[in-house]
Order: C-alpha cells, then sequence, then structure tokens
C-alpha cells in the first residue's frame, strides 16, 4: 500500500513554504471578485441605473406645467429634483434585492462553507460583504441620480421648475439618494445574512419598504405621527427631499435613523453568523 | 495531523457525535468510515470548525481550526455536499478562496490543471456534473498546498478514470509525508487507497487499526480456488486448521491457507489453477459485522419490503 513506497516519514512537508495569511484587505478583495464573478450583479446593477435615470426621465419628460399642482400624479415640491428622483422607489427595490442575494445566495448555493472553510473567523466576511456592497451601490446609485438629474434639466430647460446643480440642496439630494440605497444594499445584506434565505430576506426588504409605511396610515393617528417617520424607507428617504414634509426627519437625522436599522441588523446577523452552525 | 477529542454533538436528544476520540497521521492514508449517518460528516464539519461542538475538541496541526493565520494551507477539505455558488466558474471560485489568503493566480492555475478542469475553468460550477463538482472541490482543497488533506467521499460520482486519479493523488501526497483522511461508507473502496482505519458507528468509535489489522482480525481470509481437479486439489490442501468448501465442482473456497501458499502446492503436484484470489469480499462482510449494531438506517429484506409493497 501507499506507505510502502513511501520515503522515510516527515512530519514537515516540502521545504520553504510561502507564508500565506487571512488579512481584512485579502477578504475585501475575494468579497470583491465573488461579487463581481455573478451574472446577477452586474444586471441588477444595470437595472437599477436604468430605473433611476429612465423613470427620472421620463416624469420630466411627461411633466405638464399646466397639470400641476394639485391634480393627479404625485406632487412635485422639490421640483426638477422630485421628478428626477421619481425612479428611487424602485430602484431601491432592485439593490436590496441584491444585497440580499449576495449574503443569502452563499447559503442557497453552499458557498458559505467553502467561504467559512477560508475565513473561519467568520465575521469578516459579513463586514466586507457589507462593505463591498455598500460602497458599489452607494457609487453606482448616485451617479444614477446625477445622470437622472442631468437628464430632467436638459427635457425641463425653461420650465419655471428647472434646477441646476449649484441650487442650495441639489448636490445634497443627488449624493442624498446614493447614501439612502447604499444603505439599503447593506440592510438586504445583513437581512440575508440573518435570515440565510434569499425569499425571506427579500419578503422583509420590501414588506418593511413598501408595505410596512402604506399600513401605518391604519394606525391612530397620534400613533403613526409618532411611528411613520422612523420607519425604514421614510426616515432615509428624508436626505433626498428638498423641503420636507411636516411630520418627515430632517435629512440628516433620518440618515441616522436609517442606517440604525442597518446596524442593529448587522449586530444580528454578525451574532447569528458567530454562534450559529452553517 | 488531526487530533479528535472526546469530540460530541448533540441535536437536542440526538446525538450525533459521541465522545469520539482519534488522531489521523501524517505520512499515511486514514480512512474515516461507518454507515450512512454515523456522524463521519459532522466530525469533519466539527475539525473545520463550520459545526461547534457540544464539548470536547478538534485541532488540526496542534490549533483550533480558526486559530490558523493560514487555515487552507494547513488543511484542505472537501466536505460532502457541494459548496461552491452555482453561477460562479471554476476559475472565479478558485480564485475569491485563494485571495483571502493572498495565494498567487498561478497556484489557483496550477490547481485547476491538477484537477483537470482546464476545458470547463471558465464555466459556471452550477453546469457541473457531479463528478466534475468532486474535482472542483478536490482543486478547491489543494488551493493552499496543505499538509493535511480531509476529504468526504472524494469518489463520489467519479468515473473509473476520476477514481483511480484520486486514488493516486492521495498516496502521492502521503507518500510527500502529508497527513491524508478520507471518508468513506464502502469498506472494500476505501481498503484500497488506506493504510489506517478508524471506524464509527452511532457517533462513536469502534475501530481505530490499520488495514491490514483490520483483515487480519476479521480473520476470514478465504481464499478462492478454481482448477479443472477439485477433488485431488482439495486431498492436496486439507489439513488442521484448513477448511474447504465446494461451492461448484470446480470452484473451492479455502480457509486457513494463504493464496501464495494454495499456488506453491497446486504447483509442486502439477494441478492447473485458473483462478487463485484472495476474497475481498469478506473484508465489506467483517465490516458490516462491526458496523451492524448501529447502523442508523435499517432496510428491510428486500422480499420483505416486496410483501409490504404488494
Amino acid at each position: 500500500m501507499t506507505t510502502a513506497t513511501a520515503p522515510a516519514r516527515t512530519t514537515t512537508v516540502a521545504p520553504a513554504r510561502p507564508a500565506y495569511k487571512v488579512t481584512w484587505l485579502r477578504v475585501l478583495r475575494s468579497e470583491w471578485t465573488k461579487f463581481w464573478s455573478v451574472r446577477s450583479s452586474p444586471i441588477t446593477l444595470a437595472t437599477a441605473l436604468f430605473l433611476l435615470m429612465g423613470i427620472g426621465a421620463i416624469a420630466s419628460y411627461t411633466y405638464d406645467p399646466a397639470a400641476a399642482p394639485g391634480s393627479d400624479g404625485p406632487p412635485i415640491t422639490d421640483g426638477a429634483i422630485s421628478l428626477a428622483l421619481m425612479g428611487t422607489i424602485f430602484t431601491s427595490l432592485a439593490i436590496g434585492v441584491l444585497g440580499v442575494l449576495v449574503s443569502a445566495g452563499e447559503y442557497s448555493t453552499g458557498m458559505i462553507r467553502a467561504t467559512l472553510a477560508a475565513v473561519p473567523k467568520r465575521l469578516p466576511t459579513l463586514w466586507a460583504k457589507t462593505a463591498v456592497f455598500g460602497v458599489v451601490a452607494t457609487v453606482v446609485t448616485a451617479v444614477g441620480a446625477l445622470g437622472a438629474f442631468l437628464l430632467g434639466a436638459v427635457i425641463l430647460d425653461g420650465e419655471a421648475i428647472a434646477m441646476s446643480l449649484g441650487d442650495d440642496g441639489v448636490l445634497r439630494a443627488l449624493a442624498g439618494t446614493g447614501l439612502y440605497l447604499g444603505l439599503v444594499g447593506m440592510w438586504g445584506v445583513a437581512l440575508g445574512a440573518l435570515l440565510r434565505s434569499s425569499a425571506g430576506g427579500i419578503a422583509v426588504l420590501v414588506g418593511m419598504l413598501l408595505i410596512v409605511p402604506g399600513l401605518s396610515s391604519l394606525l391612530p393617528a397620534s400613533i403613526a405621527d409618532n411611528v411613520t417617520p422612523y420607519l425604514p424607507s421614510n426616515a432615509g428617504q428624508a436626505v433626498t427631499h428638498l423641503n420636507q414634509a411636516t411630520n418627515s426627519l430632517g435629512p440628516w437625522t433620518g440618515v441616522a435613523v436609517f442606517a440604525g436599522w442597518v446596524v442593529v441588523t448587522l449586530v444580528a446577523a454578525a451574532y447569528r453568523l458567530a454562534r450559529r452552525d452553517a | 495531523m488531526i487530533d479528535v477529542h472526546e469530540l460530541t454533538k448533540r441535536y437536542g436528544d440526538k446525538t450525533a457525535v459521541d465522545e469520539l476520540s482519534f488522531t489521523v497521521q501524517p505520512g499515511q492514508v486514514t480512512g474515516f468510515l461507518g454507515p450512512n449517518g454515523a456522524g463521519k460528516s459532522t466530525t469533519m464539519r466539527m475539525i473545520i470548525g463550520l459545526d461547534a461542538p457540544t464539548s470536547g475538541s478538534a485541532t488540526v496541526n496542534g490549533r483550533r481550526y480558526a486559530e490558523h493565520a493560514a487555515p487552507l494551507q494547513e488543511i484542505g477539505t472537501l466536505l460532502e455536499a457541494k459548496a461552491v455558488h452555482s453561477g460562479r466558474t471554476a476559475f472565479n471560485h478558485l480564485l475569491a478562496l485563494a485571495q483571502t489568503h493572498g495565494i498567487p493566480r498561478r497556484r489557483v492555475d496550477e490547481v485547476i490543471e491538477l484537477a483537470g478542469l482546464q476545458t470547463v475553468a471558465h464555466k459556471r460550477a452550477g453546469t457541473f456534473s457531479l463528478g466534475m463538482g468532486q474535482r472542483l472541490g478536490i482543486a478547491a482543497a489543494l488551493l493552499g498546498d496543505p499538509e493535511v488533506v480531509m476529504l468526504d467521499e472524494p469518489v463520489n460520482g467519479l468515473d473509473p478514470e476520476g477514481v483511480l486519479w484520486v486514488r493516486h493523488l492521495l498516496s502521492g501526497l502521503a507518500a510527500e509525508g502529508r497527513t491524508v483522511m478520507l471518508s468513506s461508507h464502502l469498506m472494500s473502496e476505501t481498503a484500497l487507497i488506506a493504510d489506517q482505519l478508524v471506524i464509527v458507528g452511532r457517533g462513536r468509535l469502534l475501530a481505530d487499526t490499520t488495514v491490514d489489522d483490520f483483515i487480519r482480525q476479521a480473520g476470514r481470509e478465504d481464499v478462492k480456488v478454481a482448477t479443472t481437479q477439485a477433488e485431488r486439489l482439495r486431498a492436496l490442501l486439507s489439513g488442521p486448521g484448513v477448511t474447504i468448501t465446494a461451492t461448484t465442482a470446480e470452484e473451492l473456497v479455502v480457509l486457513g491457507l494463504d493464496a501464495h501458499r494454495i499456488g506453491a502446492i497446486a504447483a509442486q503436484h502439477g494441478v492447473p489453477l485458473y483462478e487463485l484470489s484472495q476474497q475481498t469480499v469478506s473484508l465489506e462482510a467483517a465490516f458490516m459485522d462491526l458496523t451492524s449494531d448501529s447502523v442508523e438506517y435499517h432496510s428491510a429484506p428486500a422480499d420483505t419490503a416486496a410483501r409490504r409493497a404488494a
């Protein structure tokens, strides 16, 4: 058998083995490679960009000053910005779903076992995933928001509601859209890691972003006024508006509240990742 | 080496692994055997920290797996179930794993070639057959050029050429002084590759022995011999401690003499033999004897099942 032909047994293997080591930066690189090497990532990001710019351009194009204000269609409280960012809600769904897939996809395919075998300390993979997708989603959607606004500016040229980049709050709203959508993406990653299920993560994400805010109107007004502004999508979107509605949080308070949702979910996901068998 | 010490894993009131202790030594191939549900996979998962033990410990090269600075360099593993994102190509899968350790891209190419995956390296892993998936898993296990290799049912799904490849690969790694452990539920297959055996049933250690000792202890070194002069050979071989049974007119099963001795006697007396073989079937039988009390999923005899179905 094998040992019969084996040379003298030694406990050390080949001489001069390279010294490999797991580091934070390397885990980040690995997650970067992982993110870009599945088709769903570029496709969903392109979809998100298309939704953000396309819906913004269409809203600007179909804008009719004679019909506004007070008629059908969403209220135009922020002029050209409201029109340009009309696609934010749809984009948030695309980005959030991709975030869920980034983490929950590892569980549904079994990849998580290879991932944790390579990084048995576990938590670095969650932070790296969140960081990679958070940054990508923020940058891509901020660019998309800027593109939507510039398209709208061309289309709305000469209209009363037209705005330029230099106008008060415009850059903040556009960057804020990137920030909000980046946080949505990170929240998706956290939900996917917490629930370890794509379907579960997507259901919670869509429910909390879209359905719960609508349901909150069923609450008695006194309670609704205290709850509604703190819901993830309401709080997070405050920074994308120029003029805050009466019961809305301030832009940066809103971002902080939504970031709080993300952090709490991430901590819960980290706890589960560290403690539970994979 | 791998050191498992009083390792226990309970799920509720079900004990999957029960105070299991054994070591896997470098320089040889250790077969980790047991029927389905014996706790082999759970034990391997605990060795690399995917599952946390209820009690006891498992160390690789003296440390808990998670405490190593470069775990893939210490131990390469292939687990029973596919551990790969179906949407990623084999190359990118290996590259992403390599990047966590700073393993160079050239090593990724090397293991792809070693595993014979060159032609499919840029195809998505979801399109792979079971055999190609196993090869990808083995490529991933070898990525860090590890001192210890631990494979769960590595030949599962491989074609004969692949089985042979795995055998040569593993004995080659052991010959280089590495620690090799592979699990299986097939004794006959494992005996061909392994030197050492760790046999478990219902999460408990049943035997920790060498393949040679196991065969000896199994005590059933039957030799099947076929000759045109069965009666004459029978008389020549008879003696104290030798049992001979005739299976057909020209076939004898001899217990108590090895094939070497039988051949010599036959040649000395000019008895023509056209078959002379050690019965490897007895190995599987001995294994089943050993584990029969601890088989998790008993199947009803075929006729009983048929009767029930009728």
